[in-house]
């Protein structure tokens, strides 16, 4: 009941979010571009092109970090001294998740870092996509789902009565299992979330939003005559790439896709996963899948989520079996129920 | 081959010869051809009611509808003494004002409450009862309706619906029929919202949008078709109600010889509609201007038959526009 009534006062947390300012990162690109093509006159300030070229061959997170390392280092300087090496983006402690009198998800504790693709694996019902769309507070959308323990996004609890969810679904985009593109035209699609974000509302400032974000979605070349078409026309696998560009045109720091590929020819799925490897560059990356090929291929951490049924009273509640780097899970897995996963055994 | 060896010509004729028999059409099936013809008899029945009921009036009503349309569109009520100069424009106007209210009425109020219920309410208990009421309330009897007319609007702000008529107004009928319709809006408009599917709310709320911003931009577009239809044919049974018309005071012949159908200040002095029209004339049986009234009668049905068939054609061309935008 708690996260309903958060959802309820959303409207009113909307300018009180409390997680810190990451940097654009599309202006990364741009900068990069520069001293390549145009910035010749730049160049004979050889300097300071150094000096600048530098930060800028840091991932965006880590200059997000630095940035909120400066910001609170005036407060809380030791705390952050402690985790020094990982940029963690999630770091989930003794979750719980509820549907009602349902417990989905039990005692997870999971961290997430930074330009990573994180792959959740495990039988159906085991809570996966539970504690992802935890992750961006889908749940919310479900009156009866609660949570507890913490959640806490780039050092800010995601639940805290003070974050909107509105905000936080701003930052951390999501691809779904089954392609939902808008019934607008393909611009349209793209276009929704700067529009309704106020990111940019029309004219060349949103083209350009639209343009880049198909193309980091890889469906640019093959949409760019027809771009007040319906989405409805495109293939289910432009459908899905289109709903990518959705999601990152808003400039999130963080994807969460949930089972792209299922819905998927095994071509289409092929371009999605070559476009992870991409995207992981400048997001975080957590996926669903069914497919433990699919997880093996594309991940570098994975998770694996099992089932627990309770002998005596038969309920079933999803728990974490198993976190560590893919190779490891898949090759040397340290508990047993993984191991018959992964091998086939189970599930 | 599935039986791993080639088989000689004998074994193959004998396998063709079974799988030919066991396929092959047993007789016709009986069952499924009598429980069709069923089906067809039922639909069959319906079209001739229909059919009957549709070629009666129009016969009925061929004279006076051949001869004197315009005459006809533009007559008074009158009480038969000059049959050439009987019509039914009072009762169109009156059935135009009250068309309005509905509109004005109806349809913000039962489309609100839909989308609140829908999208807003939480799902408990209360919700849970007051969708069992609204589902109640459309299937009361529309003479209810009339009662509830009477006492509220009629008897019960007279200065408001009609200072000169006691409140026996187009107001008060056209206010009455639009709390007559409002569970049907309501719930046609709550079933349009529901079938919004959830993937296209939950691309929305993904890339950061409000609940507010979700209903304006994904579901009232996706809902507009079968919320406008809805509600347009919820306008065409208004239109057609006659019961509470008569509790709230619809009479005939007195209104004024020239009446302004824009003149507003008209929905507040007494009225008719097409309804009470039909039903006042039908009464005529066995007077002395029978032969005048049961074919106008008869005219008049079909002047609001064609009245609704428009509305519904509007409510289907606007259903397509607005199916069709969705999709492009």
């Amino acid at each position: 009941m708690s996260t309903a009534s958060t959802f309820q006062d959303q409207s009113k947390l909307e300018n009180s979010i409390a997680i810190p300012e990451m940097p654009d990162r599309e202006t990364e690109p741009t900068a990069a571009a520069a001293p390549a093509t145009v910035a010749a006159p730049a160049a004979t300030t050889p300097t300071h092109a150094v000096e600048l070229s530098t930060p800028q061959s840091h991932s965006a997170f880590e200059a997000g970090t630095a940035q909120l390392e400066a910001e609170t280092a005036s407060d809380e300087a030791l705390e952050q001294d402690e985790v020094p090496a990982k940029n963690l983006v999630y770091k989930v402690n003794d979750l719980n998740v509820y549907y009602g009198d349902y417990h989905a998800l039990r005692n997870v504790d999971l961290e997430i870092e930074a330009n990573e693709i994180t792959a959740f694996i495990g039988p159906s019902g085991c809570g996966k996509t539970t504690l992802l769309r935890c992750f961006n507070r889908m749940n919310d959308l479900i009156p009866t789902a609660r949570i507890e323990g913490m959640i806490e996004y780039l050092g800010v609890n995601l639940y805290d009565s003070q974050v909107s969810a509105v905000e936080v679904r701003r930052r951390i985009g999501m691809v779904f299992q089954k392609p939902n593109p808008f019934p607008k035209s393909i611009f349209d699609n793209v276009a929704y979330g700067p529009r309704i974000t106020g990111l940019a509302k029309r004219g060349q400032a949103l083209n350009d939003i639209v343009e880049r974000s198909l193309q980091k979605a890889a469906l640019f070349d093959e949409v760019k005559d027809r771009l007040n078409n319906s989405a409805m026309g495109l293939s289910g696998g432009q459908q899905q790439r289109l709903c990518i560009a959705r999601a990152i045109a808003v400039n999130p720091d963080v994807l969460l896709m949930d089972e792209p590929c299922s819905a998927l020819d095994p071509v289409a799925t092929t371009r999605i996963e070559d476009l992870m490897n991409e995207l992981k560059q400048d997001y975080t990356i957590v996926i669903v899948t069914h497919n433990m090929q699919q997880a093996a291929r594309v991940s570098d951490m994975t998770a694996f989520f099992s089932v627990d049924v309770a002998s005596e009273t038969d309920t079933r509640t999803g728990i974490l079996v198993e976190y560590g780097k893919t190779e490891e899970i898949f090759s040397t897995p340290k508990d047993t129920r993984t191991e018959h996963y992964v091998t086939g055994r189970f599930g | 081959m599935a039986f791993g060896k080639v088989l000689d010509d004998k074994t193959s004729a004998r396998i063709q010869r079974t799988v030919a028999s066991s396929i092959s059409r047993k007789g016709v099936d009986k069952k499924g051809t009598a429980f069709q013809m069923v089906l067809l008899t039922t639909l069959f029945i319906t079209m001739l009611i229909l059919v009957v009921l549709i070629f009666d009036v129009v016969q009925g009503g061929w004279e006076v509808l051949t001869t004197r349309l315009w005459g006809f569109m533009r007559g008074e009520i009158g009480s038969g003494t000059f049959p050439e100069r009987l019509g039914v424009q009072q009762g169109l106007y009156g059935s135009f004002w009250i068309a309005v209210f509905v509109a004005v009425f109806a349809f913000p109020i039962g489309i609100g409450s839909a989308i609140y219920l829908e999208e807003y309410s939480r799902k408990n208990k209360f919700s849970r009862f007051i969708e069992l009421n609204i589902r109640n309330l459309a299937g009361v009897p529309s003479i209810v309706y009339g009662l509830l007319g009477l006492f509220l609007f009629v008897e019960g702000i007279p200065f408001l619906t009609g200072p000169n008529s006691n409140g026996r107004s187009a107001t008060s009928a056209g206010l009455t029929l639009a709390v007559l319709v409002l569970p049907i809006v309501i719930i046609t408009a709550q079933e349009a919202l529901r079938a919004v599917p959830s993937g296209l709310k939950e691309g929305s709320y993904g890339v950061g949008a409000t609940r507010w911003e979700t209903i304006r931009y994904q579901s009232l577009p996706y809902a507009a078709p079968g919320i406008l239809t809805g509600t347009l044919l919820s306008m065409s049974r208004a239109i057609g109600e006659a019961a509470p018309l008569i509790l709230v005071g619809a009479t005939t012949g007195f209104l004024g010889s020239n009446p302004n159908i824009l003149d507003v200040g008209s929905v507040r002095e007494r009225f008719t509609a097409m309804p009470i029209v039909i039903t006042e004339w039908t009464q005529k049986t066995n007077t002395v201007n029978e032969d005048v009234f049961i074919p106008s009668a008869a005219a008049a049905i079909v002047v609001l038959l064609v009245f609704v068939l428009l509305l519904n054609i509007v409510a289907i061309y606007l259903r397509h526009y607005f199916e069709k935008k969705r999709e492009s």
